[in-house]
């Protein structure tokens, strides 16, 4: 029985990779025509991939889901905004502030800003605006889990306050430094890790659920869009602000 | 032995990044909630899958798949491929970069549809919906969109067009959209846009930018490298709004048809 159901695990994970195994495949054997470099360390490789997503989706049942979702109830039930509201922020800020992919956006970005003149290029400066982008963003993700938290609990509508994030990222856009706007629009992408998704999720979903009067699905969701949306606000600010 | 080592310091990175969350969630139960914490042990062993999976998943995809989309990119993106001569590229012919755009689509497809936090935003959106939004067909409704948006973000590299003209015309899309949408849809949309890019997807997609970027004569790869990911955060949303839109159009048509009968 319980090989059954690993095995089946298993083979959802393999549907998952096939896309990517078959591209890959394609683009070799059709377009490039060469032999795979190095086959037996893929296969080895894609074996890993298969194990671990598996293993990752069993936990997220498990342990992300349910813990995202008993911590909204957990702070819906004990009523205080302040707590909930500090949750919130803690919660972006301390998963985005040591993200991997954060810290080398933030060091090629102070690179390109100062080789283009725009900031002292001594290393103490560098790694000082680095540290200054990487903080601002940090900032901007908990912020942003803290406004999409009181959107749940208020019921404000999203688009609102999306469409007028996106009104107010073509305004900076227009006057920010042109060095610093495509880090800027990556950041968004960048701030949201794989296990701070299923948890901020789960926090969003449980919150709507518990809250009476709200949907679920039209307000639990949301979160990560906030996530995504406030850091390059943030970014092209900082940018504006740093560069004279 | 080598792979050991680069696995134990994977597994390591990946702990440090749960330590936050960790501290974060005791120090609420403790100090706050000051209460016990149902499930514990299922709870706990939930999250060493999690970490241990995860450090997997990125072990292999060190091992199998980076190197290799990164040796693809830069195949695809040489000078001497596309234009099958070894001579100096003064000009650029867009036209000719026909199996960059193909290849771009394709893996910035294949790449989301392996992405675990889309695959955990398509779990929870399939429980809350009570089964309404299908699992598969979130996940590849917005790989169609990402698949569109690199694609388009390649084509933008190789011709030299500014970035913003075509966030703002994304943008403007979002908006009216979002006016005709089904309200029920639109937040999770918006959700979708922030999930493609994460493990699989940006590590591959930033190798293809910066290696056209670096190739393409006349660019610079410190300002045109960037940006593929904006496109792969923007399109997901037009694709699952407009998906929305032409499956909520089709309910009504057919229920106005029963009507008439």
């Amino acid at each position: 029985m319980i090989i059954k159901a690993i095995l089946q695990k298993l083979k959802n994970s393999a549907t998952d990779l096939l896309p990517i195994v078959l591209v890959i495949a394609f683009f070799q054997i059709v377009v490039i025509r060469q032999p795979l470099p190095q086959l037996g360390e893929v296969l080895f490789g894609t074996l890993l991939i298969v194990l671990g997503l598996s293993l990752f989706i069993e936990g997220l049942e498990m342990g992300l889901f349910p813990i995202g979702e008993a911590m909204a109830q957990a702070l819906a039930r004990k009523g205080s905004l302040f707590w909930l509201l500090l949750f919130a922020f803690s919660l972006g800020f301390s998963t985005t502030v040591a993200e991997p992919a954060l810290i080398a956006v933030a060091a090629k970005a102070a690179d390109i800003a100062g080789r283009g003149g725009l900031i002292d290029p001594s290393p103490e400066s560098l790694k000082q605006y680095a540290f200054g982008l990487r903080m601002s963003v940090a900032f901007s993700v908990g912020l942003a889990i803290l406004i999409g938290v009181m959107r749940i609990l208020r019921g404000w509508p999203i688009h609102y306050l999306i469409i007028g994030g996106y009104v107010l990222v073509m305004l900076m856009t227009v006057i920010a430094p042109k060095e610093i706007i495509g880090i800027a629009y990556d950041a968004g992408g960048v701030t949201t890790s794989t296990i701070t998704v299923p948890l901020v999720a789960a926090l969003g979903v449980g919150l709507a659920s518990t809250i009476r009067g709200r949907s679920p699905l039209t307000d639990g969701f949301g979160l990560i869009a906030f996530a995504s949306l406030l850091p390059m606000i943030f970014v092209m600010g900082y940018g504006l602000l740093i560069f004279k | 032995m080598e792979f050991l080592k680069d696995f134990s310091g994977i597994f390591l990175a990946t702990c440090r990044d749960v330590i936050p969350i960790i501290l974060l969630i005791t120090g609420f139960q403790l100090f706050v909630l000051r209460q016990k914490i149902p499930h514990l042990r299922r709870l706990i062993i939930g999250g060493v899958y999690v970490v241990l999976g995860l450090a997997l998943f990125l072990a292999g995809l060190e091992k199998a798949l980076f190197p290799l989309g990164k040796i693809m990119a830069a195949q695809l993106s040489d000078p001497a491929f596309i234009y099958g001569t070894n001579e100096i590229i003064t000009t650029v012919d867009w036209t000719a970069y026909g199996w960059v755009y193909l290849f771009a689509a394709m893996i910035g497809f294949a790449t989301t549809i392996a992405e675990p936090s889309l695959i955990a935003v398509a779990y929870k959106a399939n429980e809350v919906s009570a089964g309404t939004i299908s699992t598969w067909g979130l996940r590849i409704t917005v790989a169609f969109g990402v698949a569109f948006g690199i694609s388009l973000g390649t084509f933008r590299i190789v011709s030299g067009t500014p970035l913003y003209l075509y966030i703002l015309v994304g943008y403007i899309i979002v908006i009216i959209q979002t006016i005709f949408a089904p309200k029920s849809i639109v937040a999770l949309a918006y959700d979708s846009g922030g999930v493609t890019t994460s493990t699989v997807t940006v590590p591959l997609v930033a190798a293809l930018g910066l290696g056209l970027a670096a190739t393409v004569p006349g660019r610079n790869p410190a300002l045109d490298g960037f940006g593929l990911i904006a496109f792969a955060s923007l399109f997901p949303i037009i694709a699952v709004m407009g998906y929305a839109q032409i499956m909520d159009w089709k309910t009504k048509r057919s229920k106005n048809n029963n009507g008439d009968i």
